[in-house]
């Protein structure tokens, strides 16, 4: 359905416009349409994260704003941009103010190799993962630099926290993302979700449960989120790197964070959960019924699978409490490492055999 | 055209970075620069269409490297003036070293001139080619033991890194985990019956 809009679009553009021009137009299209509707998401994700952790708390949580508390995110935008951004007198300037870009922008470029549906992602590039890897690497930056820029104490515990708990989680979430591509045989993510054609059992997350459970949770320590967000750690070192931030400053790094949870929920739902292939895919008892479309692949699983982990986002954070910081490199450095490295020897040894559901 | 006037700007901002370095008087603003002269070197390898070795350029010492130094910088308290103070006694050294690398350089960009088969000019790739297969094919089939052997080299250093700084401590208090994890509610809490106390 959507290619054919893009492909009548694409003509009606060409039939006046160069077609360097017009490639560039419907990119940046593309990526305007991507930008918002993540940033809209966020917006929504806060909203979702208080009311979703209010009922599991006994409580009711925002509903004052607009209809059952809908309009709350945009009340607490126009909030946060009213405000001054104060920068500290003894701060880096620069780094300063550039420190909560750095956190959105990569979370934001991501979106560049996800494959939304059949077919489509921005950038359809060969080396997608590899891409995904140094981009999400690059998120760390934004924490540290704010945390040294700031010149307070507290802020730069938190980079320091957070600096060697991201270096610690990438190489667990590195080695997950090498027995995704052996069992997919392919850097392209697009290839990655089409390798695992064919329902539910056929998904990754069943031969490689070991490594979806070890990419989810290190996602989770990557965007320093509950239980792992010692980074802001609000109960010993105030809030972290972002202590002295206000205003619309503050807001990106909360757009950040959000970008970033919605990120790794959709990463793991493409490499583990299929990404847009459907639930119902190998029921073919459904051919001929009103419910067939309910088997045709398309963004709205992707979507629905990305709301899934966000939901284990908000979930873990009513739930567990926040690990001490020694604990986290612990389970970082002598639990995950060795169990990615196990589990990648143990499906060396399947893809050898022929064994799993790769090898057909 | 496009691809020599964006290699123009990405060769000028690494240059530029790359003075940044050595230029700027805060640790931590030098450490920056050359974060940004590693990310335009990945430029300008995937515009060589080395895409492999450019994102994880990025990957390694962008992601992981360059973050690990960062953290070691914030730590220190550096004065960049007694840094600056040997100058003058290093600056001959300075010098010698890049006029090595730029004889270097030219040396290359000569011997291209020359016609040699082997310094000939890179025939583009086709689209569907892909870096990573042909490395990875390399790597693990014809260089199979010179690659194993680096990775133990490395590893060796690692153990030899780690073996050099642990040192016993007498008194220190440790942590078992698994002691933690096994115990039960009878070891920590007693419970004592009392009858209600009033003054």
């Amino acid at each position: 359905m959507f290619e054919s809009l893009f492909t009548a679009i694409e003509g009606f553009l060409l039939s006046f416009l160069p077609e360097l021009v017009v490639w560039l137009v419907i990119k940046a299209a593309q990526i305007v349409a991507v930008m918002l509707t993540v940033i809209i998401c966020v917006a929504f994700l806060t909203l979702a994260e208080r009311k979703i952790i209010g009922y599991m708390q006994n409580r009711i949580g925002p509903n004052r704003v607009g209809p059952r508390g809908l309009l709350q995110p945009f009340a607490d935008v126009i909030k946060l941009l009213m405000k001054e951004v104060l920068v500290p007198a003894k701060s880096s300037r620069f780094l300063y103010i550039i420190a909560p870009l750095l956190t959105l922008v990569p979370a934001l470029a991501t979106w560049a190799v996800i494959p939304l549906f059949p077919g489509f992602a921005i950038a359809d590039i060969n080396a997608g993962l590899l891409y995904v890897l140094a981009l999400t690497s690059l998120g760390v930056y934004g924490v540290i630099l704010a945390g040294w820029a700031t010149n307070s104490k507290y802020a730069l515990l938190g980079a320091m926290r957070s600096a060697a708990q991201i270096v610690a989680y990438e190489i667990a979430m590195g080695f997950a993302l090498v027995g995704v591509l052996m069992a997919s045989k392919s850097l392209n993510l697009g290839d990655i979700v089409e390798a695992q054609q064919g329902g539910v059992t056929s998904w990754f997350w069943l031969p490689l449960l070991p490594l979806f459970v070890v990419y989810f949770i290190s996602g989770l320590a990557e965007t320093n989120r509950a239980p792992f967000d010692v980074a802001e750690g609000e109960s010993e070192i105030v809030a972290g790197f972002h202590v002295e931030y206000s205003g619309a400053a503050f807001a990106m790094f909360f757009l950040g964070e959000y970008a970033n949870m919605i990120l790794i929920s959709a990463l793991t739902a493409v490499m583990f959960l299929g990404g847009w292939e459907s639930v119902f895919a190998g029921w073919s008892f459904l051919i001929g019924t009103p419910l067939e479309f309910l088997m045709m692949p398309g963004l709205f699983w992707l979507a629905a699978k990305t709301c899934f982990f966000l939901f284990c986002f908000l979930w873990f954070r009513a739930t567990f409490p926040r690990y001490r910081y020694d604990q986290i490199m612990r389970l970082g450095w002598k639990v995950f490492i060795p169990i990615t490295i196990v589990w990648i020897a143990v499906e060396g040894v399947m893809v050898y055999l022929k064994v799993g559901p790769w090898s057909v | 055209m496009f691809e020599l006037i964006f290699f123009g700007m990405y060769a000028f901002v690494l240059l530029a970075a790359a003075v940044g370095v050595i230029a700027s008087r805060n640790p931590v603003h030098s450490a920056m620069f050359l974060v940004l002269a590693f990310v335009t070197s990945a430029v300008l390898w995937l515009m060589l269409e080395a895409e492999f070795l450019g994102i994880v350029l990025v990957l390694v010492y962008v992601g992981a490297v360059m973050v690990l130094f960062l953290f070691v910088v914030m730590m220190l308290d550096i004065n960049s003036d007694t840094l600056r103070q040997g100058f003058l006694t290093y600056a001959p050294i300075g010098i010698i070293v890049a006029v090595v690398a730029v004889a270097q350089i030219w040396s290359v960009v000569w011997l291209r001139d020359q016609g040699l088969p082997a310094a000939a000019r890179i025939e583009p790739a086709a689209a569907d080619f892909s870096n990573t297969a042909e490395l990875g094919a390399v790597l693990y089939t014809e260089y199979v033991y010179p690659f194993e052997l680096a990775a133990f080299v490395l590893l060796l250093a690692i153990v030899a890194a780690i073996v050099l700084t642990m040192r016993k401590r007498p008194n220190l208090k440790q942590q078992d985990i698994s002691k933690q994890v096994a115990v039960k509610r009878a070891d920590r809490v007693r419970i004592v019956k009392m009858d209600a106390e009033r003054d």
